[in-house]
Order: structure tokens, then sequence, then C-alpha cells
């Protein structure tokens, strides 16, 4: 008998007997119900933090340069926190060598930031605001545009003028009702005029990305980034390309090295943050996940393979004057043990396409009243049914084999 | 009473002795059935039941055989090796020129699926299956394609009348209806002979009658026949009956001569030959 016959018998098997099937496909269902759903879960989380998070804070092909890493998803050691403590802070008279290392065509910004209070004549009550001080190519690399006016000009850059780019939420709350161009806020006291509004950048985790203003690095409020105005946070750098990356960057590294008098053997006291090494902890911990998405249902699939053995020991009990017909009518035992195991997996399989289409249900549920983007893995769909099938196999097989030993003449009498 | 039907195929006394005197030589291909001191014995939990004690049989191509007994004679047991569902302790079965008795599980398999069409007392047809389908399960098993199972199981649905009925279920059919599906299901194969085990059992004397010109035509078409039962009146429809008692052959002989001896109405017999 050839497989293709046997899952058909399997089917029609399934078919008249429905109910019983279906809570014999339970266990299996539900296993791997969880498995996509969960997997999604955690894919849609990956994706969110690749997408929205992450690639929002540092632009494509590029790195910054900073005396320690200012993404880190929890995985950071206390002696670890010590030894960024006591790192050398970045310092603006750093980035010119730094500079001239770079290859052409490479972009780089200054950036140094702190939250910092904003009011306005116009407006209700002070706002505190992520201001960033910034000088070279900041909006070219950040694919930052302005709605309404302009960026400043190098001029102003080079002279420190105190004009700003402010986020739509700063103009919302500031500007209620107002056009902001020209008028004048003030940060932290000091009177800027406002040049620009910028577009929305959206928000995640409930942090919104428009509650910012741009203000050259020169400004006054450079004074208030950091404890030494001297200091930046970060030197952010853009290669044209992925490949061009590696080599700026190793070129950045001998610049620091030098410029620190770091000896060969010191390791290096400042970061070289890539998107990459941002979700070095998340890659860390969403294999985690996915084990634990694979190892919870794995449970109900145990349940169900006990299940599926059950109703098979009943079927191959319930079915033994066929069996004995089947063996008369010239059916060897493998053909009898094939019949089973074909139909077990088959339950498992079909059991398992059911969870499929739960998982992907949940998957879309989720989608639509969560911020997470679930995705359905398509590799958790394969690996879903191979285990159902998978499980309907094993637990098909003591059934099975009990079936083709039944004695002919004797499984024929039964009735 | 047609002499000429008797005539063909009936092997005589002699030629059966001469067939079966010789142990290990492989008999003419014209004896379906040679068996040689066919010996069974079961272990009752430490019990040894002797079913057979040495039962010499030959039957030749196109006879019309019934095996009776009482309960106990060992003709199932017999029924159960010609059926090749069995094999014997002691002694030889060749069917159709092969050495059965020294087969393994799944070449006995291989022989019964060729060689042997069982029709059972209970039918036992697949109650969720079509006519049609259980008809094709011999052609499955013996690795037949799809089409041509079909093409073959509606021509031997057709031969015993049940053409209108392909796509009915068990349950739809009268008792004669389904038995006639059993024997379609037993000749789909072309076996060597067909086995038939108390056909008659569980049907009225109206259908049995039916079941038996079944049978009757099926000789007369050249089918080599074996039928096991012990109701009298059904064995005088073949043309030759062989009676056990405790394990071995009592008497093997014409039907006209177990009929004088067992005394059955020629009426019974009579309708078999319209």
């Amino acid at each position: 008998m050839n497989p293709f016959e046997a899952v058909r018998l399997a089917l029609d098997t399934i078919r008249t007997q429905k109910l019983k099937s279906a809570f014999t496909l339970m266990g299996v269902c539900i296993g791997v119900m969880f498995l996509i759903a969960v997997v999604s879960i955690v894919n849609g989380m990956g994706n969110y933090l690749k997408d929205d998070l992450v690639g929002k804070l540092i632009a494509i092909n590029s790195f910054e340069l900073r005396h320690r890493p200012n993404i880190n998803m929890g995985d950071v050691d206390n002696a670890t926190w010590e030894e960024y403590r006591k790192r050398k802070r970045l310092r603006y008279h750093e980035v010119a060598p730094v500079a001239e290392v770079l290859p052409e065509g490479t972009r780089y910004a200054v950036i140094a930031d702190n939250q910092l209070s904003m009011t306005s004549q116009y407006g209700r009550g002070p706002r505190t605001v992520r201001v960033t001080g910034v000088e070279g190519d900041f909006f070219d690399i950040k694919a930052l545009e302005v709605t309404d006016g302009r960026l400043p000009t190098p001029q102003e850059y080079m002279l420190g003028t105190p004009v700003v780019v402010i986020g739509p939420d700063v103009v919302e709350r500031l500007f209620p009702n107002l056009n902001p161009i020209d008028r004048e806020v003030r940060i932290a006291g000091v009177p800027y005029r406002v040049i620009g509004v910028t577009e929305t950048q959206g928000s995640a985790f409930g942090m919104s990305f428009d509650n910012v203003a741009y203000v050259p690095y020169k400004a006054p409020a450079r004074r208030l980034f950091n404890a030494e105005p001297t200091m930046i946070d970060a030197m952010m750098i853009q290669s044209p390309s992925e490949a061009e990356m590696t080599e700026t960057m190793e070129r950045v590294r001998t610049v620091m090295r030098t410029l620190h008098q770091l000896r060969p053997a010191e390791k290096d006291d400042f970061a070289m943050q890539t998107a990459d090494s941002a979700l070095e902890f998340w890659n860390k911990l969403q294999g985690y996940l996915v084990l634990a998405g694979v190892a919870l249902p794995a449970f109900g699939l145990v349940v169900g393979a006990i299940v599926i053995m059950n109703i098979m020991l009943v079927a191959v009990a319930e079915r033994t004057a066929e069996i004995g017909l089947r063996k008369a009518l010239g059916a060897r035992r493998k053909d009898i043990l094939s019949q089973f195991i074909v139909e077990a997996s088959t339950l498992g399989a079909v059991g398992a396409m059911a969870g499929v289409g739960l998982g992907v249900v949940i998957a879309m549920i989720m989608r639509a009243v969560t911020p997470l983007p679930t995705a359905v893995a398509p590799w958790s769909v394969v690996l879903g049914v191979v285990v159902g099938a998978g499980v309907g196999i094993i637990s098909g097989v003591y059934p099975a084999s009990r079936a083709s030993r039944l004695d002919p003449i004797t499984a024929l009498r039964a009735e | 009473m047609s002499n000429t039907i008797d005539d063909i195929g009936i092997s005589t006394t002699g030629e059966r002795r001469a067939v079966v005197s010789v142990p290990g030589t492989t008999p003419d291909p014209d004896w379906v059935i040679v068996a040689r001191g066919l010996k069974r014995e079961y272990d009752m939990g430490g019990e040894i039941v002797r079913a057979l004690r040495g039962v010499d049989l030959a039957i030749r191509k196109n006879e019309y055989v019934a095996i009776m007994g009482p309960s106990g004679s060992g003709k199932s047991t017999l029924m159960n090796l010609i059926g090749c569902l069995d094999s014997p302790n002691g002694g030889e079965y060749w069917l159709n020129g092969m050495l059965v008795s020294a087969m393994s599980d799944d070449q006995l398999a291989r022989v019964r699926n060729k060689e042997i069409g069982f029709v059972f007392q209970t039918f036992n047809l697949l109650p969720r299956a079509t006519a049609l389908q259980n008809v094709e399960l011999p052609l499955v098993y013996a690795g037949i394609p799809a089409d041509e199972r079909k093409r073959r199981a509606t021509e031997a649905l057709d031969s015993v009348q049940l053409g209108p009925r392909l796509h009915h279920r068990p349950n739809e059919l009268s008792g004669g209806q389904r038995q006639r599906v059993a024997i379609a299901r037993a000749l789909v194969n072309r076996p060597s002979i067909l086995l038939a085990d108390e056909p008659t059992g569980n049907l009225d004397s109206t259908t049995s009658q039916e079941i038996m010109r079944v049978f009757e035509n099926l000789s007369r078409q050249g089918q080599t026949v074996v039928m096991v039962t012990h109701e009298p009146d059904i064995a005088a429809h073949a043309r030759r009956v062989v009676v056990l008692r405790d394990g071995i052959v009592e008497s093997d002989e014409r039907r006209e001569r177990f009929v004088d001896r067992v005394g059955i109405s020629h009426a019974t017999t009579k309708v078999a030959h319209d």
C-alpha cells in the first residue's frame, strides 16, 4: 500500500469520527498554537526593537563613538559599570583628529544632550525637553527634515548662534495654535530663536521622539549638557556602505587609542556602538525566549502524544476484525504498521495545522490590540507541523505494532 | 441432473492417492491444493489439542469441494491452513505448486492476496467503505494503480449483478447483496481458489440458494471453489464432499454418493442446477 493511500485512509477515519478526532487533536493543537503564538510574539518584539527603537536611535550604516554604550539592554554587570564610570569622557578637541582619518564620503556629527527645561511666553508652564547640541552632518545622517522653517546654517554652527529647531510635541506645548518660526523660546532661561520644526519621529514603548529640540553644539546650552563644556556625548559617524563601515571603525579605533595613549595590551576605553551591538543583548534574550516558546508547548505536545496513543490503542482494539480482514486479504505486517502510524501522524499533523491556524489568529489579534508588530515565523509553522506529525508517529508506533502483530485468525473472529 | 458438469475437473480417488503419496515432490500444476499428512496442534495452557492429525487432501483445478464435519472435527483449522492464515506443525501443504507450509508471515500474506479469495460467514465488509472500496481492498494490497483498481472492482461487482450498487455502504445492502459484495471482493484478484467459510451461515434459505447459484456459476466458469460448512444440504451443492472427523478425513466422495448416504432430499439440491 502506498503512503498516499494510507493518508487518504487516515483522513477518511478522521472525517467519519469527527468528535473523537477533535478531542484527540486538542493536545497537539494547543501545543502548536502556543508555539506559533509565542514565537511570533518574540519575533514581533525583535522587529519592534530593531526597526522602531534601535532603528530610530541609530541610523543605517552608522555607528556612534562614545565613552560607553548608551543602549544597554540590561546585561551589564557591576564590574563593567564600574569600569564604564571611570572612563575618560569624549572631548570636543578629539573630533578633529578622528574626522581627519575618515574615508571620503563619510559623514559625521557631534552630539551632546541633556533634558532641559524650555519655556515660552505663548504656552503653558515649563516643559522638559531633550535638547541636543549638534554639529556637522547630524540632520543628514538621521535623515531628519524640517516641515517648517530651516536647519541651522554653517555660520550658526560655527558661531554657536542661539537658534533652535524644535520637535512637533514642543510646538504643541509651547506654541499652541501659533507658527513658532522666528518666535522666542527659552532654554534653561536663555532666549533662542526658533528657526525650524522637525517632522514627527514617532514613539517607541510610549516614549515620544518628538519632544526634542536641536541647537548648534556651540550655543550657550553647551554648558548644561555635561559637567564640562568641552565634553561631548558622542560622535556619530556614517559610512556610505556597510562594507566601508568596518574599515572606518578600524581607523577610528586606531586614532582613539593613540589619543588616549593606550598600550597594545590595554582594552579600548571607548565604545563604538552599532545597531548590531545595541541589539546584542536582545539577540541573546530572544534565544532564551524562543527556547521558552518551544519548551512550554512541549508539555502540551506530550499530553497530545499520550492522548493520541490512547486513542490509537482504542482504535486498534475496536478495529481488530478490520485488521484481521485486511491481513486475510493480503496486508503484510508492515502494511498494517504503516496504516496505523500514518493514521496517527495524520492526526498529529491535522492537529498541528489547526494549531498553526489558531496561533496565527492569536498573533493577528496581538498585532491588532497591542503595539507589538507580531510576525509569524515561517520556520515555526514548519516546525509546528513537523513536530505535530512527529508526535503522531511516536505515539502511533506502539499501537501500530500491536495491530500488526495480531493473529489474523483470532482477529477475524473478533466482532 | 447433468452428468457432464460432474465429469469436468473431478479427480478420481486413484489420482488423488497418487499425488499425495510421495512426500517432498512438487505436484503437477494441475493440482491446486495438495496436503500431505497435515498436522496442527495447539497448546491450550499446557494441554495439547490435536486439531488435525494427518490430513491428506488433493484438489484439482476447477473442482468444487465442500469440507464438512461436526464442530471440533478440525474443519476450521483445515480451512485456516488451506487459506494460508495459519501454518501446520507437520506435513506439507502445496498451493498451486508452492510449498506454503515453509513460508514466512509476509510470504503467506502475499499468497493470500494472490491465490486465495475469502468469503466469510459474517461477510466481513468494512462498514464505512462503499461496495466499490471494499472490493478494491485486495487490489490495494496487490499494489494495483487506482484507476485499474476501480475498473476491475466495478467489473467484479457487475459479475455478481451489483453494478447499480457500487457506491452503497454495507448497511444499505441486504444480506445476500453483502455476501455478493464479499464474493466480488474474493474474485477481484483472480485467485486460484475461492475459499468460503460457512458462506450461508448468516442468510435465510432463499438467499442461501441465491448465493449457492453464484457459486455454481463460478464453478461452471472454471473457478476452483472450496467451501467449509456444517450443513449437509449446503455441502450437497458441491460436486465433491470431504467429511472430517476428529482431525482426519473420514470420507471423500462425489456428491451423489454423499447425498445417497446422508439422505438429503433431491429438492434442495435441484435448485443449484437450474
